[in-house]
């Protein structure tokens, strides 16, 4: 039997998300069978993961939406530049950034504990954003100008962003030789569902925060910016072809720029929440890589802003999950794999595979 | 000072051997027309595997060889993904980043802290390696540094030299072209790949069995993806990855040299040498700046496109238009 290859030349919305489900759904399968060829019962793991993220109740889930928030506006600040066919896979750094800003302003550069609490947290916003913007904005201009290829040079940027961070939490902002920082004044914490407990007892020890309300936000302004503005529009003209982009008159080194800075800002955000919701100070390896995870939820959210958001939720589930696995690494075994078999997938939807018709004679 | 300097060359040809063998790896594999983001993932999982096979048969050989082969393996996932699949290049080398380093954390999990397991040697060839400064950089190193010197002229002479060398040049140039002379692309691209595949364990191995002993999750600390930078330096020549790779072998021990240099404020503040760690990172921008640049003048005195083969990043699937 001969196969041949017909590229398809539409792909309806419905069979790219099937077809991006069929792939974790493989990747799971795939993964399992690693796991039990390392000597772990993958059931058991499955089981563990769905239990401590999923269906083990409030807390399971509070849990999870916790860890959403970070890949969330990580997974938007790649999908965004992706789109462009800017590969910036260093939110990481930009995250580490943001969140090294924010914590500038909650304990450092202003008196913060004596402000109210939602200028302050407006502020370190701010920081956070300009932080994570420039810090993607290095690598933008680079790109744009001297044509340095932005793969190396975020990620370069985020070993640089790890020195910094351990030289303040280690150094200069390191609480009594411990490798954190004092904790934020009150005015400088996001607010938690658990903050509510004394009115609705139901939500005491509930750790999801405020965060989710602004990724939510984050998730719906990409989402117009990116489908219903024509910035987003010519966006994607640049992703899909640079030089139709020159020929309509596009500045092809502004966007890029641009694109960075938003990249980069989002990431940044994700570092703020982070640092103001919860672990309330700096500290070293606060974060278990969102920035490196978030290049998965992008892909996996196929690019499209909500895509991101369910692809955030289920990272999140795996992150919250894999704490409960031993050894570690399989969570990011996992997203390897569930990166491989997206890619692998595409193929069935760009091309029609169908038995070649055996021509008969007359 | 000549001291300082002989220390610090011979150190840094030492330190830029995986880098070497990563980076001819990675020419190899973007000549065939792949570019493979994975270098990390598959030095992690040579060095763990290596590592791993060493402690358990007592041979430091036989380690390296596994390494070898499992990094070749962990490669050829990619080239089918991305040669018989067509799948994003850039995606699925990142997902194989992730995925060999997770296997190499799940693998290297017991293997922490052992200490008496095999290394490779380190030779010392006779009186020539009491000449000054040309002794101990050439002629006392490890095995694996003398691999390195050994490997690099045939990179050279097999891509430049043989005819399959021009072979491979084709395909990662004019994908269509080769077909129509003959030549197996996917085979090709899928040999090219798997032999980076190897020596991206060769370089993980080298780290985990001479260069710096043992295993530690996340050892490479983003070498692989400055071996993907020194090919862009190197302008996808052996010759001229292999100087970047020396020269960033000097640079990773600069750090460790400096501190111990009493009159430098480091040697009072220790946390400073946060800053020195940044380096070498810093450097590979550096170094893809001054490279873009040497592009543009080639680009302003001649058309061709200097450097990247055409077809990087491209698949080829036989009677489709290139993009």
């Amino acid at each position: 039997m001969r196969l041949e290859l017909r590229p398809r030349l539409y792909v309806s919305p419905a069979r790219s998300a099937l077809s991006t489900a069929a792939s974790v759904v493989v990747a799971l399968v795939l993964g399992g069978l690693l796991l039990w060829a390392a000597g772990v019962d993958p059931l058991a793991a499955y089981r563990a993961i769905f239990d401590a993220s999923l269906l083990g109740g409030a807390y399971a889930l509070s849990d999870t939406t916790v860890k959403t928030i970070p890949l969330l506006l990580c997974g938007l600040g790649c999908a965004l530049a992706f789109r462009a066919r800017l590969w910036n896979v260093g939110a990481e750094g930009q995250l580490l950034l943001g969140a090294w800003a924010a914590t500038g302003v909650a304990s450092f550069w202003l008196p913060a504990a004596s402000l109210p609490s939602p200028l302050v947290l407006l502020l370190m916003g701010i920081a956070a954003v300009v932080a994570g913007a420039l810090w993607a904005g290095i690598a933008g201009a680079l790109r744009a100008h001297l044509e340095v290829n932005e793969i190396i040079s975020t990620l370069m940027l985020v070993y640089v962003a790890q020195k910094l961070i351990n030289y303040f939490v280690f150094g200069a902002w390191s609480e009594g030789g411990f490798p954190l920082t004092p904790l934020f004044p009150e005015s400088a914490h996001l607010p938690r569902l658990a903050d509510w407990a004394e009115r609705f007892p139901s939500l005491s020890g509930l750790t999801a925060h405020l965060g989710i309300v602004v990724g939510l936000l984050a998730c719906g302004l990409v989402w117009l910016l990116l489908k219903r503005s024509v910035w987003g529009f010519e966006l994607r003209v640049l992703g899909d072809s640079p030089p139709a982009a020159r020929y309509i008159g596009l500045s092809v080194p502004r966007r890029m720029l641009a694109t960075m800075l938003i990249s980069g800002g989002l990431a940044g955000l994700a570092g703020m929440l982070e640092v103001a919701g919860v672990v309330h100070r700096l500290q070293d390896r606060f974060s278990p890589g969102y920035g490196f995870v978030a290049i998965a939820v992008a892909w996996l959210g196929r690019l499209n802003p909500w895509g991101v958001l369910l692809g955030a939720f289920l990272f999140a589930a795996l992150l919250v999950g894999a704490k409960e696995v031993q050894p570690g690494g399989i969570s990011m075994m996992l997203q390897g794999v569930v990166m491989l078999t997206v890619v692998a997938g595409d193929f069935l939807l760009r091309y029609e595979v169908r038995r070649l018709e055996e021509r008969t004679g007359a | 000072m000549l001291r300082f300097v002989e220390n610090l060359i011979a150190a840094g040809v030492a330190r830029g051997t995986p880098l070497l063998f990563a980076t001819l790896g990675e020419v190899f594999a973007e000549r065939a027309g792949v570019l493979n983001l994975g270098v990390e993932g598959m030095m992690l999982l040579g060095a763990a595997s290596g590592f791993g096979v060493a402690h358990l048969s007592g041979s430091a050989a036989l380690g390296l060889l596994c390494a070898m082969g499992a990094a070749a393996l962990l490669a050829l996932v990619h080239a089918g993904v991305t040669v018989s699949l067509a799948g994003d290049q850039v995606v699925s080398g990142l997902g194989l980043g992730f995925f060999g380093g997770g296997l190499a954390s799940v693998l290297g999990a017991d293997l922490v802290g052992l200490a008496d397991v095999p290394r490779l040697p380190t030779l010392e060839l006779g009186g020539l390696s009491r000449v000054p400064l040309l002794g101990p950089v050439v002629f006392s190193q490890n095995l694996v540094v003398y691999l390195g010197f050994a490997l690099l002229p045939l990179a050279w002479l097999y891509l430049f030299r043989t005819r399959w060398g021009l072979r491979l040049r084709a395909v990662g140039e004019s994908p269509a072209a080769a077909d129509a002379l003959g030549i197996g692309v996917a085979r090709m691209r899928y040999a090219h790949v798997a032999l980076g595949g190897a020596l991206a364990g060769l370089a993980g191995a080298s780290l985990s069995l001479a260069v710096t002993p043992g295993w530690v999750d996340g050892m490479t600390a983003g070498q692989g993806w400055i071996a993907v930078g020194l090919v862009i330096f190197g302008g996808w020549n052996p010759l001229r990855a292999a100087l970047g790779a020396y020269l960033f072998g000097a640079i990773r021990r600069l750090p460790l040299d400096l501190q111990g240099v009493q009159s430098l404020p480091l040697f009072r503040n220790p946390n400073l040498g946060y800053f020195l760690d940044m380096l070498p990172y810093l450097f590979t921008i550096g170094v893809l700046v001054f490279a873009g640049a040497t592009r543009r003048r080639a680009r302003a005195g001649r058309p061709a496109r200097a450097g990247a083969p055409a077809a990087l990043g491209q698949p080829f699937i036989r009677g489709e238009r290139g993009r």
